[in-house]
């Protein structure tokens, strides 16, 4: 896909929001992204463009971040954290039965358009085994419903992230990142049990802060 | 010791994350207050608050804010650090979630009592759900007449940048965070000079994490007095724990600090089929693993000194008597591996080195030479690198090997696998063919 004059504003509207336009170059790869479902060589010259650098200075940062893709994800990203505490609550088996399942490994794409990834703490252990789905929550997973997440997302049937909205695909996360007034903040799953573990045992035994003095 | 919900208090509100359902709880009104204050007086409030850093280095926050120059003429900068990656720290992400407002608001009352009128949330980029909340979160304040010019009439203008990172675990440390916000790989920077003198574009910065920030609504607004109630005279104020791993009901626990890990425990449930704690870190994979000893030191930054490790981020991760402290160990070197920026030689080869010979073990195929040359290794990667992430490769083995010796010898010849069956760490039932 090649990019349009939309694009090119909104890469201009990202660069002006900064007191130095260069600050706007990782939402800016995001963008890229978000229309190419990777960040090609064409994405990064138009980057460098609007902010007056080479390619190869561009390049040298979209080479260094994970979250960019040298291989186009055309539907979704679905990771697996497998980091100490994830994989071994059963993170490394959700891994192997999400592989088998999608005939790939590690940031692989297969030809369905889903890329597999190992990922790293994705600040969720509370919510071990964890992965994601085109970096929306999918907590608390078993190797069955991870299958069954990746089986109805191949069905292209409505999936709702444990916190955070219904699925709808990489390109549409990566315009998030860059914009992110998407509209979905509302999502009423967002705080779950586990967030509120401490607060429901603190309600149930009694257990406050000490009161707020009157003079403030 | 008692919880003491405070950040965390209103989170059972599902209106909490909008301006509307904050303010109903009393958003806000800290920072009314703080806007006719001068604000050199909000700095010694926070000052005197004793409050400590909860990124988890745990630096008096009045103090950093203090070394930042005034009337240099020169513009200032604050900057939050939501990179929220550590192994095991999983607290800024559901404060974002869960209540971005009390961030939001902070960021303003900092930024007047630093003198900025810039900020950045600089949010990692794996969590949309937490970028669109603290996005909406600002964006809510703006048009309320909270962020912008004038706000409230006191002549402070201030401007909010929501950032999205894009996946490096090294952005967590503040002048690698400052390169990639500058649109730069993210490489640490020697320091002298330090953010606070050349920070952001060459100008002083403040860099804060995100619940240290959600905590200055609470403490400008009720009080340094208040504030002490809570904690020790080294570490005073509250936290908000998050307990991971074999535990039945891992999840937030707010409680004032000194708090046991074995009080939090029961909290949570106690251990899975009451099987005991075999190892524990308190704040992250950086810090040392403690045991089943340890449970009763209080949970404070100098009481975690004393026992040879670190509260960081308090974000303990618990595991019981089925998991291959080999294997633990392994994990986190690849991770460290991965995450190593390149920049510093002792920290890319070091990783890769230790690694190497770590996942021998984990296989079955050490050698009692190599129990001692993993100690060298991590002896010189130490205090070689620019940045904490060399140390906090080498520190996760020192640490195994102080208590669980016997593992790594019997990792000579017997795999972790056969030492410990995976399947009995994991934490569903589903049976997994292997």
């Amino acid at each position: 896909m090649t990019l349009t004059s939309t694009t090119r504003v909104e890469l201009q509207q990202l660069a002006a929001q900064y007191p130095q336009p260069r600050s706007a170059l990782l939402p800016m790869l995001h963008l890229v992204q978000s229309v190419e479902g990777e960040v090609t060589a064409e994405g990064i010259t138009a980057c460098a463009e609007v902010l007056g650098i080479t390619a190869a200075e561009a390049t040298a940062v979209a080479t260094f971040y994970t979250m960019y893709k040298r291989d186009a994800v055309a539907k979704h990203h679905i990771g697996v954290c497998t980091n100490t505490l994830c994989g071994l609550l059963g993170g490394d088996a959700v891994y192997d039965a999400l592989s088998a399942r999608l005939g790939v490994g590690h940031n692989q794409v297969n030809a369905d358009g889903f890329m597999l990834e190992r990922i790293e703490c994705q600040a969720a252990c509370t919510h071990a085994p964890v992965m994601t789905v085109d970096w929306e929550f999918m907590d608390d997973v078993t190797p069955g419903t991870a299958v069954a997440v990746v089986d109805a997302l191949s069905r292209g049937e409505q999936v709702q992230a444990t916190r955070g909205p219904v699925i709808r695909s990489f390109v549409a996360t990566e315009h998030t990142l860059a914009f992110p007034l998407d509209g979905l903040a509302a999502a009423d799953n967002s705080v779950d049990d586990k967030m509120l573990a401490g607060l429901r045992v603190a309600q149930e035994r009694n257990m406050s802060a000490p009161s707020i003095p009157q003079e403030h | 010791m008692a919880l003491t919900p405070v950040i965390t208090e209103f989170w059972d509100d599902p209106s909490l994350y909008t301006l509307d359902g904050y303010k109903s709880h009393g958003g806000y009104v800290a920072l009314a207050d703080a806007l006719k204050q001068d604000p050199d007086s909000i700095i010694a409030t926070v000052k005197d608050s004793g409050l400590r850093g909860r990124g988890g280095a745990g630096f008096p926050t009045g103090l950093k804010w203090s070394f930042v120059p005034q009337n240099d003429g020169k513009e200032h900068y604050l900057v939050v650090n939501a990179d929220e990656s550590e192994p095991g720290a999983c607290k800024d992400i559901p404060i974002m979630i869960a209540n971005p407002h009390a961030l939001v608001e902070g960021v303003i009352i900092t930024s007047y009592a630093i003198r900025a009128s810039h900020a950045f949330i600089y949010i990692r980029g794996e969590v949309p759900h937490a970028i669109r909340r603290v996005a909406l979160a600002v964006e809510q304040a703006r048009a309320a007449g909270l962020i912008g010019n004038d706000i409230l009439g006191s002549g402070f203008d201030l401007n909010i940048v929501v950032h999205a990172g894009a996946g490096a675990y090294i952005c967590g440390e503040e002048t690698a965070l400052l390169d990639s916000l500058e649109g730069y790989r993210g490489q640490p920077r020697l320091k002298p000079p330090f953010p606070a003198v050349a920070g952001l574009y060459a100008s002083p910065t403040v860099i804060n994490n995100v619940e240290t920030i959600a905590n200055i609504p609470y403490i400008v607004g009720r009080g340094v007095d208040w504030f002490r109630q809570f904690g020790t005279e080294k570490s005073p104020g509250f936290k908000v724990f998050a307990v991971s791993g074999h535990v039945k009901r891992p999840g937030i626990y707010e409680a004032p600090l000194g708090i046991t890990m074995r009080e939090l425990l029961d909290y949570a449930g106690g251990m899975r089929d009451g099987r005991p704690v075999k190892f524990w870190l308190p704040g992250g994979s950086s810090v040392p693993m403690l045991t089943a000893e340890h449970l009763d030191i209080p949970l404070t930054y100098e009481d975690m000194a004393a026992a040879g490790t670190m509260l960081g981020t308090g974000t303990p991760m618990m595991f019981d008597d089925t998991v291959s402290v080999v294997k633990a160990v392994t994990r986190w070197l690849e991770f460290y591996k991965h995450e190593s920026c390149g920049k510093c030689t002792p920290c890319r080869e070091g990783t890769y080195w230790i690694t190497g010979v770590l996942e021998k073990f984990e296989h079955g195929h050490g050698s009692s030479e190599e129990v001692e040359t993993l100690v060298t290794l991590c002896n010189q990667i130490s205090g070689r690198s620019f940045c904490a992430l060399g140390d906090a490769a080498a520190t996760p083995y020192p640490a195994a090997l102080k208590y669980f010796r016997d593992e790594f010898d019997a990792a000579i010849t017997t795999s972790a696998d056969e030492q410990f069956n995976p399947s009995a760490s994991y934490v569903f039932a589903e049976a997994v063919s292997r």
